[in-house]
């Protein structure tokens, strides 16, 4: 009888120590976001840097020296309604090929969610000058003059200019400065919709940005009139803003 | 009979035994673990340096390594160390354009000086990236026939003989072995703690210094991006590092007789890229940029001024090449150099620590 007792003990204890895990693996998952790049369709690496290759919407040539630029706030609306806010963030290096793909480091509960989005940049929120180490370390960081907190997009080059002369542009995106109201910093980054989602315990959702979007839509970028200086330039950070829309497309979600 | 031989074995074990623990006794020494001492500044604003998991910083390791760094034994002919070309007072650079090594023979590159080794997270050293990891730079200079001259079988040799090094390799490392690879761990552990992150503008940002019109004015052209704009390469008040610790070319030539990086990977798109060097301790460490080219600060501001040169791999954030520099007036130039000024660090160079 006791050995009998003892058997079934054991047993709830281990059909009970099974269940546990089974919870832990579905509370556990991350999603990972991989970042891809493309030049209109044609896919572009680090490899294609520094080489005179690229034609914008205007019909200047340019090469490409840096890109990075940074994620953060992934927010996945469950189909209860319940929202989760990720507050993980990511610097996507694509001149060090690094950070291209990220999982997430926070919880995330599986199951089907109606709707998922992505930040570029920070929100004015988490635009907290000098909090991320991480950040000030890769040197990502804005002066205070320009609203401290840290770059959105670092992406420099060169173009042929109108005097048929390689120039150097610094396309950079930041929060902008009103320079009639710099204590009000107006939010230039944006979210990215992935649209519904379903999150498995190995869930990848494949990003890719259309670097050529930057110049093209809906404001035809001219180098020539603005190529440089331009984080202090609040119109141009405005019409950055406009244009990073378009920019970023789901590639596909997969299991 | 059988009772005899299993006491001479008992007996035979227990002498071995005795044996091996006297041996363990003297190589199972534990070195104590060094507490590397972080500036609050670098706590609060930089992630953790990198360490490497395989030669930890102990007491003893980094005693040894300063004694190496010093130590003219390291040089073909006992009249070189490696603190000739790396000087405490100089923040661990000489006052040369190129440095001398043994036989009176000079490099082309300047001598890069040395902190805050430990934040460079691509674990790429000297002015062209060659070497990969502190312990392997450190292989380099020994043998260089223009540097130290040596070898390291002779070095092994002279280190072996001398009374005290055995001792101290056995303390640091637990083991009589003493060769390249200890000798070179030994002293990027002593190069890691070296830390200068104590200046009169890290005390300001502390709350504890205040700095002049002209110093404040300076860190404005500093930070400002239709100024001075160094602080896409150089650092801010949000990474006391001072450099961004990555490969630029900087204007200085319009055809390049030093590739720089370019030697390292063979890309053409690298050629005439040096590494960023930190702005600390600027007082000491002239004369500037990778060929000492410019012996003073003024030199230094006048060529990021009006002195830019074009070549196919000028770094675009070299914007105003064009106009052939930032144009800077002289109000604006005697600021900055006044900012540049309160990055020196004084506790640095004087830290009886790094001294022999």
């Amino acid at each position: 009888m006791k050995k009998c007792f003892l058997a079934v003990i054991c047993l709830v204890l281990i059909l009970n120590s099974c269940s546990k895990d089974n919870d832990i693996s579905q509370e556990s998952v991350g999603i990972t976001l991989n970042f891809n790049h493309s030049w209109e369709g044609t896919e572009v690496t680090n490899v294609d840097f520094d080489d005179l290759k690229f034609t914008n919407e205007k019909g200047d040539l340019l090469s490409i020296k840096l890109l990075r630029y940074l994620i953060s706030e992934i927010i996945l609306t469950h189909e209860s309604g319940v929202i989760t806010v990720l507050e993980d963030y990511n610097l996507v290096d694509v001149t060090n090929n690094e950070g291209l793909s990220f999982t997430t480091t926070e919880a995330i509960i599986p199951g089907e969610y109606t709707r998922v989005t992505v930040r570029f940049g920070f929100s004015d929120a988490n635009n907290i000058d000098g909090a991320y180490p991480d950040l000030n370390t890769a040197n990502f960081n804005v002066p205070g003059l320009l609203g401290g907190g840290y770059h959105f997009m670092q992406f420099d080059g060169k173009y042929i200019n109108s005097n048929t002369l390689e120039a150097p542009f610094n396309y950079h995106v930041i929060s902008a400065i009103d320079p009639t109201n710099v204590n009000d910093p107006v939010d230039t980054s944006f979210t990215l919709n992935i649209g519904p989602v379903t999150v498995g315990g190995s869930t990848a959702i494949d990003i890719e940005m259309d670097i050529s979007e930057w110049f093209k839509n809906p404001n035809t970028w001219n180098l020539n009139e603005k190529d440089v200086n331009l984080m202090g330039d609040f119109d141009s950070q405005l019409l950055m803003n406009q244009n990073g829309a378009s920019v970023f497309s789901l590639v596909d979600i997969t299991q | 009979m059988n009772a005899k031989f299993l006491l001479v074995c008992i007996t035979g074990f227990f002498f071995l035994s005795c044996s091996n623990s006297d041996s363990d006794t003297e190589e199972a020494y534990t070195p104590v673990p060094y507490s590397l001492q972080i500036p609050l500044l670098f706590q609060d604003k930089l992630i953790a340096p990198l360490l490497s998991t395989n030669n930890p910083l102990t007491e003893e390791g980094v005693a040894l390594g300063k004694k190496l760094f010093f130590d003219t034994k390291l040089s073909g002919n006992n009249t070189q160390a490696c603190a000739s070309c790396h000087k405490p007072q100089n923040s661990f650079t000489d006052n040369r354009r190129f440095s001398e090594g043994i036989d009176g023979v000079s490099g082309s590159r300047n001598s890069m000086p040395l902190f805050n080794l430990a934040w460079n997270f691509s674990d790429r050293f000297a002015w062209d990236g060659k070497e990969l990891g502190l312990e392997k730079q450190a292989l380099e200079p020994i043998k260089n026939p223009i540097e130290l001259h040596s070898n390291w079988a002779d070095i092994a040799n002279k280190l072996k003989q001398d009374p005290e090094y055995p001792t101290l390799f056995l303390r640091a490392f637990g083991t009589s072995i003493i060769d390249s690879s200890y000798v070179t761990k030994a002293i990027a552990q002593f190069e890691r703690t070296l830390i200068s992150g104590n200046s009169k503008f890290d005390q300001y940002l502390l709350g504890n210094a205040t700095l002049s019109l002209g110093e404040l004015n300076g860190f404005t052209i500093f930070m400002s991006e239709t100024k001075g704009d160094c602080f896409h390469c150089h650092g801010s008040d949000n990474n006391p590092l001072w450099t961004d610790n990555d490969f630029h070319n900087n204007g200085l030539d319009a055809t390049f007789t030093d590739l720089g990086l370019g030697t390292v990977t063979g890309d053409p798109n690298d050629n005439g890229k040096f590494r960023s060097p930190s702005l600390r301790n600027l007082t000491f460490t002239a004369p500037y940029m990778h060929d000492g080219r410019f012996t003073t600060l003024e030199e230094v501001i006048n060529h990021y001024s009006e002195g830019l040169q074009f070549s196919s791999t000028i770094d675009p954030l070299m914007k105003k090449v064009g106009q052939g520099g930032i144009q800077l007036t002289s109000q604006e130039k005697l600021d900055l150099k006044a900012f540049l000024l309160t990055l020196t660090d004084l506790e640095f160079i004087n830290n009886p620590d790094f001294r022999n």
